[in-house]
């Protein structure tokens, strides 16, 4: 491992299409987008960074993604970085605006309110202190109880920067973990000695990351990082006496895409599914030609245990919520036996949520697992060790991740994770429960096939649908799904955590967070409303978004008879229903006027609105049980 | 005297980090009299040249460069004790 971008594929005719984009008068965004999924090292990165700040000086209007605008703080220089963090967020189609305080002004710059800080309105405040700068006062000898002072007093010091950031700016607060530089006085066991700067390091992250559970920071640990990459991948102890540059230029590219990668997961932009090649992915040798007998898989072969690694670290990622599939040119037959009966398998066919396996290609076949799992193309990540395969992907299907595998299957689980993909900032217990449900879904789906009507189908499974206003226990799965749910959803507003809370406040405001039970499983929250109550009486639904999961379920409308009752309790006398068209949005353009509503209006853009007389409406039945009460998860 | 191979070859890299295409640098130019070449670019031109030569400097050699040419020269040493 290096600091290096090394998932990412290298282009020989970079330098031509560079020069090309910057030829252009205005270069597509989705060119510079392309551009910057390429191993760039830091020339090219600030080379690209100087085409995109001259070509997109303000946020593309089209953009899918709102634009964000962080703030570094540092006591150390950061200047070199922003451009590898504006290039990070363009290779995730985020723009990036990036505000560099001088460095060591950060507390006057927060507490100043005329300040540039406060001028730039940052959405994003990203801390990086030195070791030197927070315990310039201690030294070796000082005793135990004084090293845990200072460690109490700085850690005080810091969560009062958050508090400023947080109530001055209305800024989400990011909190790097303190870089390991400080040479050991001791050794190994460092630790015997309390007031050595490396120990205060080491005490002080650890402490950072009890704070960070219940602050709602996150943290970038570059502690974490360098214990992969090397501490002199990142660190230049000369560049920090010449320039005071704690990260070197050199490592800037990975620096920055650390960043965006924490961005986008705080969005729900992470990608979600992991597609997987089966020969010499999975397993060494081909299965239609070696059979069961002959691939190389566990059994002592020092190649057979490499490929159980790199199953085991697939289970592992299945088993915290990364849905996996599996992408294979094979007979079906052939492919499915060492899931079914190969006794070394880690994977079984219960782990894999979508299984393709023919001779079609597989970008076609990569669009089928897409479908079927109702997710993004842009959500997945195609993973084989077929660099002709892997290329074709990347040019049928920009938007799906492809890491450059290394040729050795011992490396493929250290490639995956170091590109960070499924980046994510907080666990919900439906993310550990995911595969789970997308296995019951298989099940139901089965069921469905078997069943000859569907009403006795729907009844059979013994629906519940539970319902509850939006509470903090609910808070960080209704934060998910507003940021992540792109296709059964009306309005596609999005929101963040402290948007939400407020929301929480408002008695004005109707929230329900839904989730859905049912005989095979918990299906989880799967659905999320907000609605608003104007002064004529009119429930507005701002939003109203599902999971595809749950569809042809009849959920809309037993969540509309919930919402219907809801509304009423507040003195609404009609709902007030909007569709705004966005690419992904389709399935939900007729979604008001199946449940009864009446078109009011309908713009040149396919915005539409909708109305519904609450006296008017038949409840209509459905074969989903409603429940009021605990909603979480 | 470098050779011109690691002059032009410095040259390239002055001129990618700048990003100027056409930059003329003679043995005497100096960072004060070419536009951009500021401190924080200054560490990148060093940065960089030591990645693609696979060298490494000493902080007390930075600090005695005064032109284009002592920084070439000095590449060209670091190039020649390498082999």
């Amino acid at each position: 491992m290096s600091a290096s971008l090394f998932w990412l594929s290298e282009d020989p005719t970079w330098g031509e299409k560079y020069q090309a984009a910057s030829s252009a008068n205005t270069p597509a965004w989705e060119l510079m987008v392309g551009l910057a999924n390429h191993q760039l090292d830091m020339l090219r990165t600030n080379r690209l960074d100087k085409l995109l700040r001259r070509a997109f000086a303000e946020p593309p209007i089209a953009l899918r993604f709102k634009p964000i605008r962080l703030a570094l703080l540092s006591s150390s220089t950061l200047d070199h970085l922003p451009p590898a963090i504006r290039v990070a967020g363009l290779r995730r189609n985020l723009w990036i605006d990036v505000y560099a305080g001088d460095y060591g002004q950060y507390q006057q710059e927060l507490i100043d309110t005329q300040s540039a800080l406060h001028r730039a309105a940052p959405d994003e405040v990203l801390f990086a202190f030195d070791h030197a700068h927070l315990f310039g006062g201690a030294n070796p000898g000082m005793s135990s109880s004084d090293a845990l002072a200072l460690i109490d007093s700085t850690a005080d010091r810091i969560a009062g920067l958050w508090q400023l950031s947080k109530e001055r700016l209305g800024a989400h607060v990011i909190q790097q973990t303190v870089l390991p530089t400080a040479p050991p006085l001791l050794g190994t066991n460092e630790h015997r000695l309390a007031g050595s700067q490396a120990n205060l390091i080491a005490r002080m992250n650890e402490r950072l990351r009890m704070m960070t559970a219940s602050e709602g920071v996150d943290l970038l640990s570059l502690d974490e990082v360098i214990s992969q990459v090397g501490l002199n991948q990142i660190y230049d102890p000369a560049l920090w006496y010449r320039a005071k540059q704690e990260v070197s230029p050199s490592a800037a590219p990975l620096y920055g895409d650390l960043v965006a990668r924490l961005l986008a997961a705080r969005r729900g932009l992470s990608f979600k599914c992991l597609v997987l090649d089966l020969d010499n992915t999975l397993w060494g040798g081909v299965i239609g030609d070696d059979g069961l007998e002959g691939i190389k898989l566990g059994q002592g072969s020092a190649l057979g245990e490499a490929f159980l690694g790199f199953q085991r670290y697939c289970k592992d990622l299945a088993q915290r919520g990364v849905i996996l599939a599996v992408c294979s040119k094979n007979d079906d037959v052939n492919a499915r036996a060492p899931f079914e009966s190969h006794p070394e398998m880690i994977l079984r066919s219960k782990d894999i949520s979508c299984f393709v396996a023919n001779w079609d290609d597989k970008a076609a076949n990569i669009r089928r697992v897409a479908e079927a799992l109702n997710i993004g193309l842009d959500a997945l990540v195609f993973a084989d060790d077929n660099a002709f395969e892997r290329n074709i992907v990347r040019r049928e299907l920009p938007m799906v991740a492809v890491p450059e595998l290394p040729e050795d299957p011992a490396l493929y689980a250290s490639c995956i994770a170091g590109a960070g993909y499924f980046e994510s900032v907080q666990i919900t217990e439906s993310d550990l429960s995911r595969t789970s449900q997308y296995q019951a879904n298989i099940e139901r789906e089965r069921d469905r096939k078997s069943a000859t009507d569907m009403a006795g189908y729907l009844k059979s499974l013994n629906m519940r649908l539970l319902h509850a206003p939006f509470d903090s226990i609910g808070l960080s799965r209704i934060v998910q799904l507003i940021n992540k749910t792109n296709q059964f959803n009306l309005t596609t507003r999005r929101y963040d955590d402290r948007a939400v809370r407020t929301l929480m406040e408002d008695p004005t405001a109707l929230t329900l967070q839904l989730r859905l039970v049912d005989k095979l499983g918990d299906n989880g929250m799967i659905s999320v409303i907000i609605g608003c109550l104007d002064i004529d009486q009119n429930l507005r639904i701002d939003t109203w978004l599902m999971s595809c999961r749950v569809l042809g379920r009849e959920v809309e409308q037993a969540t509309l008879n919930v919402l219907r009752a809801q509304a009423v309790r507040l003195g609404a006398g009609r709902l007030i229903g909007e569709y705004i068209p966005t690419p992904k949005n389709g399935m939900v353009r007729e979604h008001y006027r199946k449940l009864g509503f009446d078109l009011l209006r309908e713009g040149a853009d396919g915005a539409s609105q909708w109305v519904l007389e609450l006296s008017s409406l038949q409840e209509r039945a459905t074969f989903i049980e409603i429940v009021p009460g605990e909603s979480n998860g | 005297m470098a050779s011109i191979s690691t002059e032009e070859a410095v040259a390239d890299i002055i001129r990618d980090v700048l990003d100027q295409p056409g930059l003329k640098l003679a043995r005497d130019t100096t960072a004060d009299g070419v536009e951009g070449w500021d401190s924080l670019n200054h560490i990148n031109i060093v940065v960089a040249t030591e990645q693609r030569f696979g060298i490494k400097f000493k902080t007390a050699e930075i600090e005695t460069l005064r032109n284009f040419g002592d920084f070439v020269d000095l590449v060209e040493n670091k190039r020649r004790a390498k082999t």
